[in-house]
């Protein structure tokens, strides 16, 4: 006891964890260690989770400094490979900028821009085959469009109007696109993450040759679903790929706040066996080379691997969001990973592959597809100014397979209640 | 006495009670430096430092769970759930622990926390931010459930539930953060500032849990509601010209059925609102004590309006939420004998 004669004893302290930086402050990353592209060593994909303990505390980087990718993880992409993971990256960087300024239109209600964050979805993507099934959480946009997903379809769903196969029912962005093998997103946390899971140990148990990935925040691997998914990975050696896209912010709470002050997010998955990769999330070569030995260790029943993705939430949380409040405006632009497009660009010119000339024609080709597209989906309505869009009878339906009957009578009894009132 | 919106009632009632006592907790999901993605928590973690206000690690189950263990400690934790529809993780800890310490321990062990949480819709936050989950706690004994309709009864309340010696949820009707919403949603919106119970003291008072209040009287129908229905039910008592008394429930457990019964025997008519999904609703439980009490008093059967047995929809919002349209047909069905 503390008030016991004799003994002294120190008081407690509460540790509440602090950001390095709030606004106003400079910023400086100079703290931040990474390992030199090209120095870590690529495992055998049998390799046992124990022989791997190490790979969690360093990062996997291809890129170097120069643009030059080196190292045993170098995926060697054929050159017109990496200009189509090139163009799929700026045109999600495009498609963004659009949604957004169409949000500030007052055409949707809200919008989630993945700047900074394109990679850890494209390269993925790029890695996987087309018919391995993704369960995204809200900023993986990208694995649609480098899946060559409809624009104008995914602008539908932004705008709630009569081309959005959703029927208005979903918040923007929250995509489904069972085609595109993208699992309909939810506003919870983490709730995919288990799901990808049972996918893929159902794939497992017919025989399949499909495999899974999910992905989720470094903030939201705090719920519980993010530990009931490692569990259920390690137990039953799921073919599933565990992508943490760890952007250092969780709306206005640093990755502090998620435990980043103790370990890295992909040493989380030690204490499961899973084997755990830390990986340049700005570095679309590493992203890649990661998922693809991911992927190639699930297809050959050796389990699942959990991947962090080291990178930055460049722009707010969401169009609600203001990080000017709470973090310095100086840490976008001092990010030592730098900007993944940039990153890329440099590589393909390093190789004789690009040059500023045909970056810009490009950037103007994506621009120019991304407004073709958004003169297509607004022919079908925006939000602006009440538009409904869909009939009220849809509230209704696809609560269930068939609509009970008192489902029906409350469907009858709006269109009654609306009649009756003359609107 | 101050001007303030709900929001501003809401921290004030945080900021009153940590002044007073200094078990007083408050911690969630962005609630320390940032204050809150809807502002609530502003300012306290300045005044009052991060041992008392924190940012909390985004798991809801823990919130909940640590707020139960802080509260064995001898705390008064209040925590956030940054929306009601984030709720569902932290359940266990609610219904098998929160609720029920008290009583399995014979009073050793109390939970004396207020879990504050935004809900409802009206604010196009499709089906993760819009939901009204009320009636999942009201039928959870061991719980109290408190929803207010305006700023002044917001920091009361709050400050009675905080002092409450048991669990309160404490649910916030975002929708009216800023100002009344009567339903019309093509119209200007309006601020607090015009509104009467904008009128906050500065200091310390509660509102007493349990108590409802006649917020206009009546003698035609008895409206019930609570939250953000308490406005569209004035705005339809005032267009329809029908002699609505309108009760604004404010505290669902320990419901003021006494209140009720009175103006339903006056009125013998009764049509309930709310925003949450009809079957199994905490209308079916008011329906349920207003026959058993009412039942000779009664002309025209009792009158459910709420929101649609669906999720909650994103862009048909104004077709789901139970607006003025709905309340109004309600009404005139309730009044035509």
């Amino acid at each position: 006891m503390a008030d016991e004669p004799g003994r002294n004893l120190r008081s407690l302290s509460l540790h509440v964890p602090e950001p390095k930086y709030r606004p106003g402050d400079h910023v400086s990353f100079e703290d931040m260690d990474f390992p030199a592209a090209g120095s870590v060593a690529k495992p055998d994909t049998a390799a046992l989770p124990n022989d791997l303990r190490d790979y969690p505390y360093t990062m996997v980087r291809v890129l170097d400094a120069d643009g030059q990718a080196v190292g045993p993880w170098n995926p060697k992409l054929d050159p017109d490979r990496l200009r189509a993971m090139l163009r799929a990256m700026l045109l999600t960087r495009a498609f963004d900028e659009r949604m957004f300024r169409a949000q500030r239109q007052g055409k949707t209600s809200f919008y989630m821009k993945c700047t900074g964050e394109e990679a850890t979805s494209i390269a993925a993507a790029f890695a996987l085959d087309r018919d391995d099934m993704c369960f995204p959480s809200y900023r993986q946009q990208g694995l649609l469009i480098a899946r060559d997903w409809s624009l104008v379809d995914m602008m539908c769903q932004i705008y709630s109007n009569a081309g959005d196969r959703l029927k208005g029912r979903q918040l923007p962005i929250m995509y489904s696109a069972k085609e595109a093998g993208f699992f309909s997103i939810s506003g919870n946390l983490a709730t995919q993450y288990p799901q990808a899971v049972g996918w893929a140990m159902a794939s497992a148990a017919k025989g399949d040759t499909r495999i899974a990935a999910s992905w989720v925040g470094e903030g939201s691997t705090a719920e519980g679903d993010f530990h009931a998914a490692c569990t259920f990975a390690s137990v039953y050696r799921a073919p599933v790929i565990l992508n943490i896209v760890n952007n250092q912010w969780a709306i206005s709470s640093f990755s502090g706040f998620a435990g980043a002050e103790s370990t890295t997010f992909a040493a989380r998955g030690l204490g499961y066996g899973i084997a755990s990769l830390r990986v340049d999330g700005n570095d679309a070569l590493a992203v890649y080379a990661a998922t693809e030995w991911a992927a190639e260790r699930a297809r050959s029943n050796n389990g699942p691997t959990l991947i962090e993705h080291f990178t930055y939430r460049v722009e707010a949380h969401s169009t609600s969001d203001d990080p000017s409040a709470y973090r310095s405006a100086e840490e976008p632009l001092h990010f030592p990973l730098g900007d993944p497009i940039e990153r890329l660009k440099q590589h393909l010119v390093a190789l004789g592959e690009w040059d500023e000339a045909s970056h810009d024609a490009l950037k103007a080709e994506v621009t120019g597809q991304v407004r073709e597209a958004q003169r297509e989906a607004e022919k079908l309505g925006t939000m602006s100014g009440h538009n409904f869009n869909h009939g009220f009878e849809t509230i209704f339906e696809d609560v269930f397979a068939e609509m009970p009957p008192h489902l029906k009578e409350q469907s009858e009894q709006m269109a009654e209640e609306r009649r009756a009132a003359g609107v | 006495m101050t001007r303030m919106n709900m929001i501003q009632a809401i921290n004030s009632a945080m900021d009153v009670c940590m002044e007073r006592d200094d078990g007083v907790t408050v911690f969630g999901e962005d609630v320390g430096y940032f204050g809150g993605v809807f502002r609530a928590t502003a300012g306290l973690q300045k005044k009052y430092g991060t041992h008392r206000v924190f940012d909390a690690p985004i798991n809801e189950c823990g919130i909940i769970g640590v707020s139960v263990g802080m509260a064995a400690y001898g705390l008064r934790p209040v925590p956030e759930i940054q929306f009601a529809d984030y709720i569902y993780p932290g359940l266990d800890q609610l219904v098998s622990e929160a609720a029920r310490l008290r009583y399995r321990s014979n009073g050793e062990f109390t939970c004396p926390i207020t879990v504050r949480s935004p809900f409802g819709g009206g604010i196009f936050g499709g089906q993760t931010h819009s939901q009204s989950p009320e009636g999942i706690f009201t039928h959870v004994s061991g719980l109290k459930t408190v929803i207010p309709s305006n700023p002044y009864d917001a920091k009361g309340l709050l400050i009675a539930a905080i002092e409450d010696p048991d669990p309160v949820l404490f649910f916030e009707p975002k929708r009216i953060y800023n100002g009344p919403f009567d339903g019309h949603y093509d119209r200007p919106v309006q601020p607090w500032s015009k509104h009467e119970s904008s009128e906050v003291p500065e200091g310390y008072y509660n509102v007493p849990l349990g108590k409802a209040a006649v917020v206009r009287a009546g003698e035609a129908v008895t409206i019930l509601c609570y939250g953000t229905m308490v406005h569209v039910a004035l705005g339809v008592a005032q267009e329809s010209g029908v002699d609505a008394e309108v009760i604004d429930l404010r505290t669902l457990v320990p419901l003021d059925i006494e209140t009720i019964a009175a103006s339903v025997e006056k009125t013998g008519r009764c049509v309930i609102v709310h925003e949450a999904t009809r079957t199994g609703g905490f209308g079916a439980e008011l329906s349920a004590q207003v026959q058993e009490r009412c039942f000779h008093h009664l002309e025209a059967p009792i009158e459910r309006v709420t929101g649609w047995d669906t999720p909650y929809p994103h862009s048909l919002e104004w077709a789901y939420f139970p607006g003025p349209v709905r309340l109004g047909q309600a009404l005139k069905r309730v009044m035509k004998d």
